[in-house]
């Protein structure tokens, strides 16, 4: 591997005026990914590094590759033979695009959270339960703890302990958003992917979700895609802004929504955009 | 790049909250120049006029906040706005102040008239001051309108003439208390004059130091000329 692809790419900017901090250990690099629909590329040249331990957001007008790019990351594209993904992703070190890599073993190190809740039809246990019996033989004892332990992370617990043998599409949204966060984190991944997390909740989940999100932060690296940029603005600490395939800018989240670097990263979280 | 909002109530929050600053900014002007023309006539009625505006002033700075308020609560502004709305509480801060200190020059106006000493006392330097601060908030004010950051960087160039001006103005009192005390009553009211003068130039500065602010998101406060002139280049 060249010994550059494993640079932070911040680390080649200039530090910048408000004295920032240094930039976490990286989590993951994404190094010139191009992603092609068929003919029409989606993604261009895409370089950054995600943080470890940290909350990334991805933010950005719709159609500008920013939840195309968090499905490359699990390879999720794969199940569209039309769809390909050029260049590298390293998860600590490791390039996921080569064909050698098992990918249901990158989705157990890397979960995801759709922007609709999708709770399997089965019991709310069995939801929390069912990825982790995929990957790991536990005890009848150790997998109810392992399902108490990922609804209480996922701050659902004291609702669902009485009725964990309901089904889980008897929750509300909210909750069945929570619970597919529960099922996420309960196979322990080391990043989690979540599109859209909040945008069919209401304001009352929404803050439950964004708590948790810093919750998590202690344990996982993270990286959100979202509509809402006082969301993004809320809960990360780094922001990337996307237009038509292209990163235009990414740093620390209070940087970018007070100074950012480039025009058009304002002109789009000021609303200018036209 | 287009300059207006997606949303055009936006824009006229924005522009509202700025003509309302721009139109303290005026009040406040005409404060100083009472002020000013109060101190060359010794007249108690200009004096009394700035007395009386005192309170629209106070009463605009607090209209502002109520509407910075709720552009900040409605729109959660970000980047230039946000400077934008924060300058603009800044801003109107100093200008309240600056029309304090044009109730003090008035205030001392009217002491120096009482006590029957106004024609022995010095005033042609004062008035020189006087007049580059009065002038100083005016380009402010200007460069707010604008948001020009080179009108901005010439206020705090112009702003060390002002308080030179005041240094050589204090030596000149002592020597007059020195050869007549009976002037150093009236002595004393226009070295608070003078000390309210150059304070009219020092919030001059901070408005134009809120300009860069806003235009360049880099605080200059508190920073010399020279690496003010490094930071905005």
């Amino acid at each position: 591997m060249d010994a550059a692809m494993n640079l932070p790419i911040l680390a080649a900017l200039p530090p910048n005026a408000s004295g920032a901090a240094p930039f976490p250990p990286v989590k993951m690099s994404v190094r010139d990914l191009d992603f092609f629909y068929g003919e029409f590329q989606a993604l261009k040249k895409i370089n950054l590094d995600i943080p470890e331990r940290r909350v990334t957001a991805f933010i950005g007008p719709s159609g500008c590759g920013k939840s195309t790019l968090l499905r490359t990351f699990n390879r999720m594209f794969e199940l569209y033979p039309e769809q390909r993904a050029e260049g590298s992703i390293l998860l600590d070190g490791e390039d996921l695009l080569t064909a050698k890599q098992d990918v249901a073993l990158i989705r157990a190190r890397i979960g995801m959270v759709f922007q609709k809740p999708t709770p399997f039809p089965m019991s709310i246990f069995d939801n929390v339960a069912f990825g982790v019996r995929l990957f790991e033989s536990l005890s009848t004892i150790e997998m109810e703890e392992r399902v108490e332990w990922a609804l209480s992370k996922a701050a659902l617990w004291d609702e669902v302990k009485d009725k964990l043998s309901q089904g889980g599409a008897s929750l509300s949204g909210g909750q069945q958003q929570r619970l597919c966060i529960a099922r996420g984190i309960a196979i322990r991944p080391e990043l989690l992917l979540l599109d859209e997390p909040c945008s069919a909740l209401d304001p009352i989940s929404t803050a439950r979700i964004e708590e948790l999100i810093a919750e998590l932060k202690k344990d996982y690296t993270l990286i959100i895609v979202t509509h809402n940029m006082q969301q993004a603005a809320r809960v990360s600490d780094y922001t990337a802004y996307m237009y038509l395939g292209e990163l235009i800018e990414f740093g620390e989240t209070e940087q970018m929504f007070l100074k950012p670097a480039r025009r058009e990263t304002e002109d789009y979280i000021t609303g200018r955009f036209g | 790049m287009t300059e207006k909002h997606l949303s055009s109530q936006f824009d006229s929050d924005l522009n509202g909250v700025s003509s309302q600053l721009m139109e303290m900014g005026g009040l406040v002007e005409t404060q100083i120049q009472r002020a000013i023309a109060a101190l060359a006539n010794f007249s108690t009625a200009l004096a009394e006029e700035v007395v009386e505006t005192e309170e629209k002033v106070d009463a605009m700075e607090v209209a502002i906040d109520r509407a910075l308020t709720s552009v900040v609560a409605r729109r959660q502004p970000a980047a230039r706005d946000l400077r934008l709305l924060l300058a603009i509480s800044k801003i109107t801060t100093n200008l309240e102040r600056t029309g304090d200190e044009a109730h003090k020059i008035a205030w001392r106006v009217k002491s120096i008239v009482a006590s029957g000493e106004a024609r022995k006392m010095p005033i042609g330097d004062l008035r020189v001051a006087s007049d580059l601060a009065a002038g100083l908030i005016h380009r402010a004010l200007d460069a707010f309108a604008r948001l020009d950051v080179a009108a901005a960087m010439s206020i705090l160039k112009e702003d060390d003439l002002i308080d030179c001006e005041f240094k050589g103005f204090t030596r000149k009192l002592v020597t007059y208390m020195m050869e007549d005390p009976r002037t150093i009553s009236s002595s004393l009211d226009l070295l608070f004059i003078a000390k309210a003068v150059e304070r009219i130039g020092d919030h001059a500065k901070n408005v134009a130091e809120f300009i860069i602010y806003i235009v360049n998101g880099t605080d200059v406060r508190h920073s010399s000329l020279t690496r003010i002139e490094s930071l905005v280049r």
